[in-house]
C-alpha cells in the first residue's frame, strides 16, 4: 500500500472506533483500544516514512505531514492509546466510589467521544490547509466538552462551561487571524499551507502579518493556557476524568501551541516584523512565572498538574524565542516529551484519587504505604515533569537553558531558570507530602482495588518518559533535528 | 484595486452599519429574547453583505456563504436554543450582567476604537480587497464586542450569543478578503457553527437540568482558596 494513504487512514481508524463504540456498548472500550493501537502503529509508520523521505503528502492534496507534524503525531497517538487502556478500569473504579449499587460507567458516551476527540487532535498536524487546521482545533473543544463534564456534577458542568466559553472565544479571535493569513498567502499566489505561508512570508506586508500574529497569540493562546487566558485549565483538569486530563494536558493544549510555534519562522522571515523572538519570550516567561508561583499555593493535586501544564506551555514558547536564531532541538523535544510525561502524571493522580476518594493535598498522606505502585508512579511522574534527571524533560530543559546561556541571552534564560527551579521545588514539595509520611488517622480509607488496565497504562507510559531520557533511537533523533530545523531562521 | 461600483460599496456600508447596531443590541439588551432577535437580524445583515459582495466580486463561493449563514444562524441556531433552553429564552427572562448598560456602551466605544486602530495600519495594503476597508474593521470590532459580551453576561444563553456574534464578526471581516476560500474549508466552517451551537446548547440543557437554571454566573465553586 502506498504511504500516501497513511494520513487518511490515521483519521479513519479513530472514526471507525467511534462508530463501532456507539453501536456496541459492551465492547466499546475494547474496540476503542484496538482503534487506538492501530492508530499508534500507523502514526509510527508515518513518522518513519517522513524521517526517511521528507514531507508525506496525502491523497487529494488535503493532507501533508512534515517532520514537526510527525514528531507531534507520536505523543498524540501514544497518549490516545494509553488513555483508552487506562479508562477501562478507571471509569469503573470511579463509579464504584459512589457505592456498590452505582450504575455502570457510560462507556457508550465516553469512548465514541474520546475517539472523535483524538481524531480531531490527530488532524491538526495532518491537514495541509490553515482553515482546516483551525476547524480541527475548534472541534477539539466541541468534542471534549462532554468528556470534561462526564461526571455530570455542578462542578464538572461549571468547569466544562468555562472551558467551552474561554477556548471558543479564543477560537473566534484566531479565526480572523487565520483568514487574514489566508488572504495574505493567496494574494501572493501561494496556497494557504505552512510551506505556502513560508514562501509568501518575506513579501507579506508587516502590519498584516503583525495583526494576524496578535490574533493568533490571543486566540490560540487561550487554548494553550497562556496567562492570563489560562483560567479554564485548572478547573477543567480538576473535574475531568484523569484519562481525559491526560489527553487534554498532554497533547490537546499543545495542538494550539503547535500552531503558534509554526508561525514563528513566518514572522522571522518577514523584514517588517521587529524581533518576533521577544514576543514569544515575553508571553512564555509571563506564563512560566505565573504558573510557578501558582504551583506553590495549589490545594488539589490534579490542579497542580494543570498548573504544571501551563508552566510547560510557557517553557516551550520561551524556548522557541531563545532558540530561534541558534537551534530549536530543545523546543521540539520539550513539546514531544511533555505529552508522554504529563499523561503519566495524570494517570497516577487519577488512581491516587481513587485510593483516597479525594484530590485535596491536605487530606492525602502516605500514598506509597497505602498503594506503593501508584505512589511511586506519582513520584516518578512528578520528578519527570519537574525536569529531574534521568527523564526525557531533563534533556530538553537542559538543552534549552544551555542554548540560552551559550547564545548570550542571559536575562531571558536566567528568568526561565529561576522559574523552572521554583516550579521544581513546588512540585517536589507537594508530591512528597502526598506520597510519603504516615497516612492521617482521619484520612479516608482505601476502598477499592487498583484497576489492572489503569496500572498497565501507567507501566506503558513510564517507558518513553524514562527511556527517552538517555536513549533516542537514531531515526527518532534524526526526526527531532529535522523538526527543529523547520523552526529555525538564521538571518 | 479591483474596481467595484459605488452602489455596491454604499450598499455594503449600509449593511455594515446595521450589522454594528444589531451587535450593540445583542450586547446591551436586557432580555434574552431580544438578544436572540438581535443576533438573528445581525445574521441577516451578514447574509446581505455576503450577497452584495458575491454580486460585486462575481464570487460564487460567497453565495454559498450567504445561504449557509442564513440556514444555520437565522433558522438552525434559534431552533437549537429553543430546544436547549426554551423557558429561559421565551419566558421574558432578564439577563444579569456585570456592568450597567451605560458603562457597557462606553466600553463598547473604547473597544471600537481599539478595533479600528488595530486594523488601520493594514488597510493601505489591502488593495486587492475593495470591501475590506469597511468589513475588516467592522468584523474585528464585532469580535471584540462578542468577547466583551461573554465576559459581561452571567447567563449561558447570553454568553452563547456573545460567541456567535464573535463568529459573525470573523465572517463579516473575512468575506471581504477571502472570497476565494477553498469550498471544502467553507463547508467545514459552516458545519462547525451548528455543531458548536448544538454542543453548547446541550451543555446549557445539562446545566439547567443539574442546577435548575441557565445562570452560569451562579456557578462559582471552582477557584483557588
Amino acid at each position: 500500500m502506498s504511504a500516501h494513504w497513511l494520513p487518511l487512514l490515521i483519521l479513519l481508524v479513530p472514526l471507525a472506533g467511534a462508530l463501532l463504540a456507539v453501536a456496541n456498548r459492551r465492547s466499546a472500550p475494547y474496540l476503542s483500544l484496538l482503534a487506538a493501537l492501530i492508530t499508534l502503529i500507523l502514526a509510527i509508520s508515518a513518522a518513519w516514512w517522513v524521517e526517511r523521505h521528507g514531507i508525506l503528502r496525502g491523497s487529494a492534496g488535503f493532507f501533508s505531514l512534515d517532520a514537526l507534524g510527525a514528531l507531534y503525531l507520536l505523543p498524540v497517538s501514544f497518549v490516545y492509546f494509553t488513555s483508552s487502556l487506562y479508562a477501562i478500569g478507571y471509569l469503573w473504579a470511579r463509579r464504584q466510589e459512589q457505592g456498590p449499587d452505582a450504575a455502570p460507567p457510560r462507556y457508550r458516551e465516553y469512548f465514541p467521544l474520546m475517539n472523535v476527540f483524538a481524531l480531531v487532535i490527530l488532524a491538526v498536524p495532518l491537514v495541509s490547509n490553515l482553515a482546516l487546521m483551525w476547524i480541527s482545533i475548534e472541534l477539539t473543544t466541541v468534542f471534549s466538552a462532554f468528556l470534561v463534564a462526564y461526571e455530570d456534577r455542578a462542578e464538572a458542568l461549571e468547569a466544562a462551561w468555562k472551558y467551552v466559553a474561554l477556548t471558543s472565544m479564543g477560537a473566534m479571535i484566531a479565526l480572523l487571524g487565520v483568514l487574514i493569513l489566508y488572504y495574505a498567502t493567496h494574494s501572493l499566489g501561494q496556497p494557504a499551507t505552512w510551506n505556502g505561508l513560508l514562501r509568501a512570508a518575506p513579501q507579506i506586508p508587516g502590519p498584516i502579518l503583525l495583526l494576524a500574529f496578535v490574533l493568533w497569540l490571543v486566540g490560540f493562546g487561550a487554548k494553550t493556557g497562556l496567562v492570563p487566558m489560562h483560567t479554564w485549565l485548572p478547573d477543567a483538569h480538576s473535574q475531568a476524568p484523569a484519562s481525559v486530563c491526560a489527553v487534554l494536558s498532554g497533547v490537546e493544549t499543545s495542538a494550539a501551541l503547535y500552531m503558534l510555534l509554526r508561525l514563528y519562522p513566518v514572522l522571522a522571515s518577514n523584514p517588517g516584523i521587529h524581533d518576533p523572538a521577544a514576543w514569544y519570550m515575553t508571553a512564555g516567561l509571563i506564563t512560566v512565572g505565573s504558573a510557578a508561583f501558582m504551583l506553590l499555593q495549589v490545594h488539589d493535586f490534579k490542579r497542580m498538574f494543570a498548573y504544571s501544564t501551563i508552566e510547560h506551555m510557557g517553557i516551550i514558547l520561551t524556548a522557541c524565542g531563545i532558540g530561534a536564531a541558534v537551534h530549536e532541538v530543545g523546543t521540539v523535544y520539550q513539546l514531544f516529551a511533555h505529552g508522554f510525561t504529563k499523561s503519566l502524571c495524570f494517570f497516577a493522580a487519577g488512581l491516587a484519587g481513587v485510593v483516597f476518594g479525594t484530590q485535596e493535598i491536605a487530606q492525602v498522606r502516605g500514598l506509597i504505604s497505602r498503594a506503593p505502585a501508584v505512589g511511586w508512579a506519582l513520584i516518578i511522574g512528578t520528578l519527570a515533569i519537574a525536569g529531574a534527571p534521568p527523564f526525557a524533560l531533563f534533556l530538553s530543559e537542559f538543552e534549552i537553558l544551555y542554548t540560552g546561556y551559550a547564545s548570550g541571552q542571559y536575562l531571558a534564560t536566567g528568568l526561565l531558570t529561576a522559574f523552572i527551579v521554583l516550579a521544581f521545588i513546588a512540585l517536589a514539595y507537594q508530591a512528597s507530602r502526598i506520597a510519603f509520611g504516615a497516612p492521617a488517622t482521619d484520612a479516608p480509607q482505601a476502598r477499592l482495588p487498583i484497576p489492572r488496565s489503569s496500572m498497565a497504562a501507567i507501566a506503558l507510559a513510564i517507558i518513553p518518559v524514562f527511556v527517552f531520557g538517555f536513549f533516542l533511537p537514531p531515526a527518532l533523533g534524526h526526526l527531532v533535528h529535522q523538526a527543529a530545523a523547520l523552526l529555525e531562521v538564521h538571518r | 484595486m479591483v474596481a467595484v461600483s459605488s452602489t455596491a460599496l454604499a450598499l455594503d456600508g449600509s449593511v455594515a452599519g446595521l450589522f454594528v447596531v444589531f451587535g450593540l443590541g445583542v450586547m446591551v439588551s436586557r432580555q434574552m429574547l431580544a438578544s436572540l432577535y438581535f443576533f438573528m437580524w445581525q445574521s441577516v445583515a451578514l447574509t446581505a453583505s455576503a450577497l452584495v459582495l458575491a454580486d460585486a466580486l462575481d464570487a460564487i463561493n460567497l453565495l454559498w456563504v450567504a445561504i449557509i449563514t442564513f440556514v444555520t444562524k437565522v433558522i438552525a441556531v434559534p431552533l437549537v436554543l429553543r430546544w436547549a433552553a426554551g423557558q429561559a429564552i421565551y419566558g421574558r427572562r432578564e439577563v444579569d450582567q456585570a456592568l450597567s448598560i451605560p458603562a457597557s456602551v462606553l466600553v463598547a466605544a473604547v473597544l471600537a476604537l481599539v478595533g479600528w486602530f488595530a486594523v488601520a495600519p493594514t488597510l493601505p495594503f489591502l488593495h486587492t480587497a475593495p470591501f475590506a476597508h469597511l468589513n475588516l474593521p467592522t468584523g474585528l470590532i464585532m469580535v471584540l464586542w462578542g468577547a466583551f459580551t461573554v465576559a459581561l453576561r452571567r447567563e449561558s444563553v447570553a454568553q452563547l450569543m456573545g460567541l456567535l456574534i464573535m463568529e459573525n464578526g470573523a465572517f463579516f471581516g473575512s468575506i471581504a478578503i477571502v472570497h476565494n476560500l477553498a469550498v471544502i474549508a467553507e463547508i467545514a466552517a459552516a458545519v462547525d457553527v451548528p455543531i458548536v451551537a448544538l454542543v453548547i446548547g446541550l451543555l446549557i440543557r445539562n446545566i439547567r437540568r443539574v442546577t435548575g437554571s441557565t445562570r452560569v454566573g451562579a456557578l462559582d465553586r471552582l477557584h483557588e482558596r
